[in-house]
């Protein structure tokens, strides 16, 4: 394979490993917005969502799109739970104490898990049968293209969600300045109830495709993901949504460039120097504003 | 005129500071009243308060018969309260048009709130000009003139104002009163914060002056402006 068509075949690569980045930092980023709370257990939510979207495809059978949805739905109550027992009642406190309840649930959640569905790696169940498209010398897999088109669809739905409906208004009030939204008539807690449920649904849909992908999932599959989609959102701008789409295909792509013309050893050193960079030169992200602090 | 606003001895705290001791007061249908005094006596926590982001430890709020006192304040605007808060704390990385939307939040009524719409867009002619553009990107003024008709936008029977004249030049400062006076006569009653007690007192009907978390004077307001206390304390002698 000569070097341009290997470029290619890293890009296509590391465009799915983005996708899959972006769908988690977009909860991350969300819920930052809101609440200004770095949701550590989110990568966790996002092993549980491979969870459900595992058991729904064997144990009742359904295909691949419906699991999706069922594993969005579920998972996305489960987030909005999560928020409601162990944040809502933190709302007052220090942001430190939020932070490290978010830690706790984290580890809540991935030993829970492991009670239950034990530590062993599951392979997830082929969903089709191994189709890939090839174009000259480089190739485009079946699970490839489900990625792109379900992170293409998910992020055309929630930037309508977040800039059309009266919902993403109300989100976009609360993030700016809670106290005026309330003077709105809006009820704050059940906007971040609702942002809790969307960001968790969108972790779901990240952790069912990526059981499509890599075929095994497993109760602490979450950690490693979880901090990579927490630089993307880094990356692109904490509380930005284009900013967490952008982060996570741009970290996926480097990621994916990185492990394949220097060596894999090196992808998460990557990911981890570009977080380094970007707080030492541009600490508000590629798409953020450099100076506006809100008062 | 019925009594609209009726507040019994509340007491208000932030944190360890008792900030409202024991203030009573009532709005009537119609009026506009003022809360005059210097900064730290109690008004903004006075009026937060009756908007619901500060819940009083003690006393009553009845607002139309029903105790509202410790409503969270998404349900005090339903119950047809609205204020525009301090500083305007409008929505700067939004519409303007997004930001009267939002005004209207807690209204079903699609019909009424196209009319309401339009009202506020014949009152503030500027914001129809500019209902597009980013609300952070208005002048001082535009932006009071945003949080009030945002406020309107939820009709409310009692419309709550914090400093409206703040950091405005004086000739915008008249046009906004002018405005208060044009809000109350098609018929919303207002409770007025101000500490420009001299324009305050010119257009309010009765008039309650704060010192330190509790009320010392109170009565018509064109009598308060006339006292010597009042002079001499907030009117510049």
């Amino acid at each position: 394979m000569d070097f341009a068509s290997q470029f290619v075949q890293q890009l296509i690569n590391g465009i799915s490993l983005g996708s899959i980045y972006a769908l988690i930092a977009l909860g991350y980023t969300m819920i930052y917005g809101i609440i200004k709370l770095i949701n550590f257990a989110h990568g966790d939510i996002y092993m549980v969502g491979a969870y459900i979207g595992f058991f729904a495809i064997t144990m009742i059978h359904v295909s691949i799109v419906p699991a999706l949805l069922i594993s969005m739905v579920v998972t996305g109550l489960l987030g909005m739970l999560v928020e409601r027992l162990a944040y809502k009642p933190l709302r007052q406190a220090p942001r430190i104490s939020v932070l490290i309840t978010a830690i706790g649930v984290s580890f809540f959640l991935e030993y829970t898990s492991m009670y239950f569905v034990s530590p062993t790696p599951r392979t997830f169940p082929a969903v089709f049968d191994n189709v890939s498209l090839h174009f000259g010398s480089f190739m485009v897999n079946g699970q490839q293209l489900l990625i792109f088109g379900i992170t293409f669809i998910l992020m055309v739905v929630l930037t309508y969600i977040v800039q059309k409906t009266k919902i993403g208004k109300a989100m976009r009030a609360v993030s700016f300045d809670v106290e005026t939204a309330q003077l709105m008539g809006i009820d704050a807690d059940r906007v971040i109830s609702i942002t809790f449920g969307i960001g968790s649904a969108l972790a779901a849909a990240a952790g069912v495709l990526v059981g499509v992908y890599y075929n095994s999932i497993d109760p602490l599959m979450g950690i490693m993901p979880g901090l990579k989609a927490f630089v993307a959102a880094v990356l692109g701008g904490i509380g930005i949504l284009p900013g967490a789409m952008a982060g996570g295909l741009i970290l996926g792509v480097i990621e994916a460039l990185v492990s394949g013309f220097i060596s894999s050893t090196f992808r998460d050193a990557a990911a981890f120097a570009i977080l380094i960079l970007v707080l030492l030169f541009k600490p508000s992200g590629l798409l953020g504003k450099n100076t506006r602090e809100k008062v | 005129m019925g009594t609209m606003l009726q507040i019994d001895d509340i007491n208000v705290y932030y944190g360890a500071i008792h900030a409202i001791k024991g203030i009573s007061l009532k709005v009537d249908q119609g009026e506009i009243v003022t809360l005059i005094g210097a900064n730290g006596a109690g008004k903004s926590t006075t009026l937060r308060t009756i908007s619901g982001l500060l819940k009083p430890k003690s006393g009553k709020i009845t607002f139309e018969g029903k105790n509202i006192a410790g409503l969270p304040a998404h349900a005090i605007v339903k119950a047809g309260i609205s204020q525009v808060p301090e500083g305007r704390r409008i929505f700067a990385n939004m519409t303007v048009q997004e930001n009267l939307d939002l005004g209207a939040y807690a209204r079903q009524d699609t019909d009424g709130v196209a009319k309401d719409l339009k009202v506020v867009f014949e009152r503030f002619p500027r914001l129809l000009e500019r209902k597009n553009q980013e609300a952070g990107t208005l002048s001082g003024g535009e932006q009071q003139m945003l949080a009030m008709g945002r406020a309107l936008m939820s009709r409310p029977r009692l419309l709550l104002l914090d400093e409206p004249s703040m950091g405005l030049a004086p000739l915008l400062i008249k046009e906004i009163f002018s405005i208060i006076q044009d809000i109350n006569q098609t018929g919303t009653t207002i409770l007025l914060v101000e500490q420009n007690a001299n324009m305050a007192l010119s257009i309010a009907n009765r008039a309650y002056v704060l010192e330190t978390g509790r009320i010392t004077l109170s009565g018509e307001a064109q009598k308060l402006a006339a006292s010597e206390d009042v002079r001499k304390a907030y009117l510049g002698g």
